[in-house]
């Protein structure tokens, strides 16, 4: 790799155009930690997200008045409210309640719940919140008499909503449930607030210490047209694979 | 502390009816749908409910296997009491099988599936010998060769036939039908009629709603005319053509034959 690192060192001394973190070693190595800790970040609270979707559309359709409530109390906090505010609440507000607790490692006391932790809670939540209301429309669009027939047969409740409900719904969902994704995946750069490590935020750092803003700026943008990128085949290859031979385009007779 | 009664389950005696309804009524709101409705049928016997739309028909099936739970009366199905706040509704419903107008099979599961799922789900019996009576069941509603098919790749007649197997499968004692040719072309009409035709000479109780006069006169063992949520004449198949008593059945039979 050593001859293609040379490489853009001359390229910076010919053009001007200062790509530090390929040449430099320093730089290189935090932003690749950096892209990582996105793709964690991302791949993380994309699963929880959509188990707090699933949880929370299921609870909505308990019997139990104050659980359904507690849920729609939830959905209008986390959707009514920006992110970075969410993110500055859990890790300023919260956080800074919760008692230190001693590292082994260092033998320093160090907060109950890092950072990078925070980050993950209060983005899940926050994507949930609207995976909750996707998952709901999804469900919704399931017809009632699918519903009936599955009753008639003998299902639970319970069975009805995993082996029915579910399995049409999530189909349903699937196109909003991308944007809501690709959103998300966006979203993640916000964990820069609270000093999180992520691409942004090394981004910063190799920007304020070599002043290659312009380049820096550029680079982002491609970072994350490709990350983004990258989900969105993922999520055409997941609707191909969950499509149900004639169904979605002619229903009924 | 509350002791919960039991549910009521009176033994059955060799000739009573199967299922038998006593003054069941039932109203949505101002619309008094069945206004009185009382009816036997006994075992292996196949009666057919006739009457304009809006008759009560339709409720008064999803009555009988509490779809729609009613206002006063009593529904009995093999002893067991459906309008009964602490009733099984699972030890009702694998006695009482349903087949719908619009076929509602589970479209991302494919025929066979379809037809497996309940049995193995609901009532935990084992895969395999659950997959070798829904293969059975596929041959006998003529339909061998479809098992991997999905639903919407099949044809309203063969959906209605899988709809049917798929009820079969939990071995009911009755099978209701409500109106389920109503959406079907003609051609295929014919062979949803003739599995349930089928099911009838094999035995099985069943209550079918429909339009078709043809099969009621054929098929059936007794034809019941419902108007206004009241039933207005029953009779044989043979006297209700033939020899109506009552006007309104005269006047209705009058349009629809």
């Amino acid at each position: 790799m050593q001859p293609v690192y040379d490489w853009f060192r001359e390229f910076y001394e010919r053009t001007g155009i200062n790509l530090t973190f390929i040449y430099d070693g320093f730089d290189r190595a935090r932003m690749i930690k950096g892209f990582w800790l996105t793709i964690e970040l991302s791949i993380i609270t994309i699963v929880l997200s959509v188990l707090v979707g699933v949880l929370g559309a299921w609870l909505q359709r308990t019997r139990l008045k104050p659980l359904r409530a507690a849920v729609d109390g939830f959905v209008s906090l986390f959707r009514n409210t920006p992110p970075l505010v969410q993110i500055y609440f859990f890790y300023f507000g919260l956080g800074f309640m919760l008692p230190r607790v001693l590292d082994p490692s260092t033998g320093s006391m160090v907060p109950l719940i890092t950072n990078v932790q925070w980050a993950i809670l209060s983005l899940s939540l926050f994507a949930g919140a609207f995976n909750i209301e996707i998952f709901r429309s999804g469900i919704e669009a399931v017809p009632n008499s699918m519903i009936e027939a599955a009753d008639s047969l003998g299902y639970t409740r319970t069975q009805i909503y995993w082996k029915i409900v579910l399995p049409l719904a999530i189909r349903n969902s699937l196109p909003a449930l991308g944007n809501n994704l690709v959103n998300l995946v966006k979203t993640t750069n916000l964990a820069y607030a609270i000093a999180v490590p992520e691409l942004m935020y090394v981004s910063k750092q190799i920007w304020s210490d070599a002043t290659n803003v312009r380049e820096m700026m550029i680079f982002l943008l491609i970072a994350y047209i490709v990350l983004v990128q990258l989900l969105v085949v993922f999520l055409n290859w997941l609707e191909r694979a969950l499509k149900i031979p004639g169904y979605g385009q002619t229903e009924g007779a | 502390m509350n002791v919960i009664p039991p549910p009521t389950i009176i033994p059955p005696t060799p000739d009573a009816p199967i299922v038998s309804l006593r003054a069941v009524f039932k109203s949505f709101g101002a619309n008094n749908v069945l206004q009185g409705i009382s009816l036997d049928v006994a075992k292996g016997e196949t009666i057919c409910i006739i009457g304009p739309s809006g008759s009560g028909k339709s409720t008064l099936i999803r009555c009988i296997n509490a779809l729609v739970p009613i206002d006063s009366g009593s529904i009995q199905v093999q002893g067991i009491e459906v309008n009964d706040p602490h009733l099984d509704k699972l030890s009702l419903r694998r006695r009482v099988g349903i087949v719908f107008q619009q076929y509602n099979l589970f479209p991302h599961k494919t025929a066979l599936e379809n037809i497996m799922m309940a049995p193995i789900t609901v009532l935990k019996q084992e895969k395999a010998e659950v997959e070798a009576r829904a293969r059975a069941l596929m041959k006998k509603v003529r339909l061998a060769g479809k098992e991997d098919f999905y639903p919407g790749e099949l044809s309203g007649g063969q959906q209605q036939r899988v709809a049917i197997a798929r009820s079969l499968a939990m071995r009911p004692d009755v099978m209701l039908f409500d109106e389920v040719t109503a959406a079907l072309d003609p051609e295929t009409k014919k062979e949803v009629l003739v599995t349930i035709q089928d099911l009838a000479k094999d035995g099985m109780t069943c209550i079918v709603v429909t339009h078709e006069m043809g099969f009621a006169r054929e098929v059936s063992n007794h034809v019941y005319l419902t108007e206004h949520g009241l039933i207005v004449e029953h009779a044989p198949p043979a006297e209700f053509f033939s020899n109506p008593k009552d006007a309104r059945t005269r006047e209705f039979l009058s349009q629809v034959l």
